[in-house]
């Protein structure tokens, strides 16, 4: 690893300016992410500022039912949090399907949403990688690609976002705070994943030294029969090939109420945007849910390597549902 | 985790600098740079080498040690961000001389082949039971962080299950 400075701050507003003032400054949260890249001189950070003793690990009940997560809560506290697994299963499922448990203990909620792609090239430090070098190109496209996205790719990038956990959060429209140095705002969440476009190097919206504090989840009763179903190369600590964060509700054998996202296959968390409303006033059957699935999965990109991932998905959604209509979610 | 260390903007620059370290109940202190992960200071400063350097990425587990009593990923964290934390190693477990029961259970077993997982394997078995998912059924998920190349899986389960059923657990 290469030299670097290190600071340990206790307050958002010191840790903010410390970063702003230092161009080559990073924050270090669990660093499970960021320690691994910088090892291997895929990040090069002059100066680090740890901020796990800020005191943004809280989870709390809003009125009328929805959560503030602090940025910094770990995965594992927020799985087991009552309200988290009363009135959202699909999040405390999706952060349970993640990682191990060494790293749910030491990843935070703000870092995993800031967590960098698993693309190898991206990875190597080595390899032409847009994201990485941009104007480099893309070693991806026409290497080992198949773990790589089929949905909202560019010609510059088609790397998939790995978090689990995000694409529940996206399915819910949940929102991201954030101070920095020019104050604060609220970033609704799909907004915070950008899609590679021509700048691949940009991933959220955030600035330097803008910190995320919170992510908000609003109130949504229907997430209490909710689901995340995660479909990968081996049965856990892996990433997913495909999955499916879902929420329904079904009244007189029609879908009513509908929240779908799928992970493992976007260059961000994909919202589905164009099954949910496909499926609003339908009968709740593996046919209207097939037809949704199509509709969603005409969008793709596939690539000879990852183009089993269009059926894979189409099948995760359909079992997702079904599982919501039956109630054997788990 | 909340902590009660550190004044605010303490910057350390990238020299080697001063560190004091609580490992196994005993204060360490040592001259590392900022870099150096926790599993380095362990291993080449304070010659604590049962915590083992598979990956040294975040992908294998032989590396985890307890930090306030979490099972962490020592290749991952930084030494300094420990500083005020304690941390416990494999080397920490026994006491007057008696091996811990998760020791003893992993020799009854034969819950290893070559050995090199193994101080990782007890100490996430020990944090597993701790954290309360030791069903049958728990185990192996719980405890999939841990990569056995040796594959002695059934053993390690069977480890586990023999001290939760001592400790009268689930």
């Amino acid at each position: 690893m290469r030299p670097l400075s290190y600071a340990r701050v206790t307050d958002a507003d010191s840790a903010i300016a410390m970063v702003r003032d230092n161009r080559d400054s990073a924050f270090l949260a669990g660093g499970t992410t960021e320690v691994d890249l910088v090892r291997q001189n895929v990040l090069r950070p002059g100066l680090l500022v740890d901020i796990n003793d800020l005191p943004l690990n809280h989870v709390e009940d809003l009125p009328g039912g929805g959560l503030r997560i602090g940025a910094m809560a770990r995965m594992s506290d927020v799985a087991r949090v009552g309200s988290v697994v009363q009135r959202f299963p699909v999040i405390a499922q999706a952060l349970l399907l993640g990682a191990s448990a060494q790293l749910r203990n030491m990843a935070s909620m703000g870092g995993n949403l800031c967590q960098r792609v698993r693309c190898s090239y991206f990875r190597d430090a080595t390899s032409p990688c847009n994201k990485r070098e941009p104007g480099s190109g893309c070693a991806a496209m026409n290497g080992f690609n198949r773990g790589h996205a089929i949905l909202g790719t560019s010609d510059k990038c088609i790397a998939t976002h790995p978090s689990d956990v995000a694409v529940a959060l996206v399915a819910l429209d949940a929102v991201v705070h954030s101070r920095g140095p020019d104050g604060e705002r609220a970033i609704p969440i799909d907004d915070f994943f950008l899609l590679p476009g021509d700048t691949p190097e940009r991933e959220h919206p955030l600035e330097h030294g803008e910190l995320i504090t919170a992510i908000e989840v609003p109130a949504t009763p229907v997430a209490r029969q909710s689901v995340y179903l995660k479909f990968r190369d081996r049965e856990s600590y892996e990433f997913a090939l495909v999955s499916v964060a879902a929420a329904a509700r079904i009244e007189d054998g029609a879908v009513a109420e509908v929240r779908l996202a799928l992970g493992g296959v976007g260059t961000k968390p994909w919202r589905a945007r164009r099954a949910e409303p496909s499926l609003l006033g339908k009968p709740a059957t593996e046919a209207s849910f097939a037809e949704a699935a199509s509709l969603e999965l005409a969008l793709a990109t596939p690539r000879p390597l990852n183009a089993f991932k269009v059926t894979l998905a189409q099948q995760a959604i359909i079992r997702a549902l079904t599982s919501l209509l039956n109630g054997d979610a788990r | 985790m909340d902590s009660e260390v550190a004044a605010p903007l303490i910057e350390r620059r990238y020299s080697a600098q001063r560190v004091t370290l609580n490992v196994n109940s005993h204060a360490h202190e040592l001259r590392i740079e900022p870099r150096v992960s926790l599993l380095d200071a362990l291993r080449e400063h304070l010659g604590l080498t049962g915590s083992k350097k598979g990956c040294d990425q975040g992908a294998c587990g032989a590396c985890t040690v307890l930090v306030d009593g979490r099972r962490v990923l020592a290749c991952l964290t930084l030494a300094f961000a420990c500083e005020g934390h304690e941390v416990t190693t494999i080397e920490g477990l026994s006491a007057d001389g008696q091996l811990h029961p998760m020791q003893a259970a992993f020799i009854a077993h034969d819950a290893f082949q070559c050995g090199y997982c193994t101080p990782g394997q007890i100490m996430s078995a020990v944090a597993l039971l701790e954290e309360g998912h030791a069903d049958d059924g728990e185990i192996a998920e719980w405890m999939s962080g841990n990569i056995c190349r040796c594959a002695a899986y059934p053993n390690i389960r069977a480890a586990i299950r023999q001290v939760r059923d001592a400790a009268g657990g689930e």
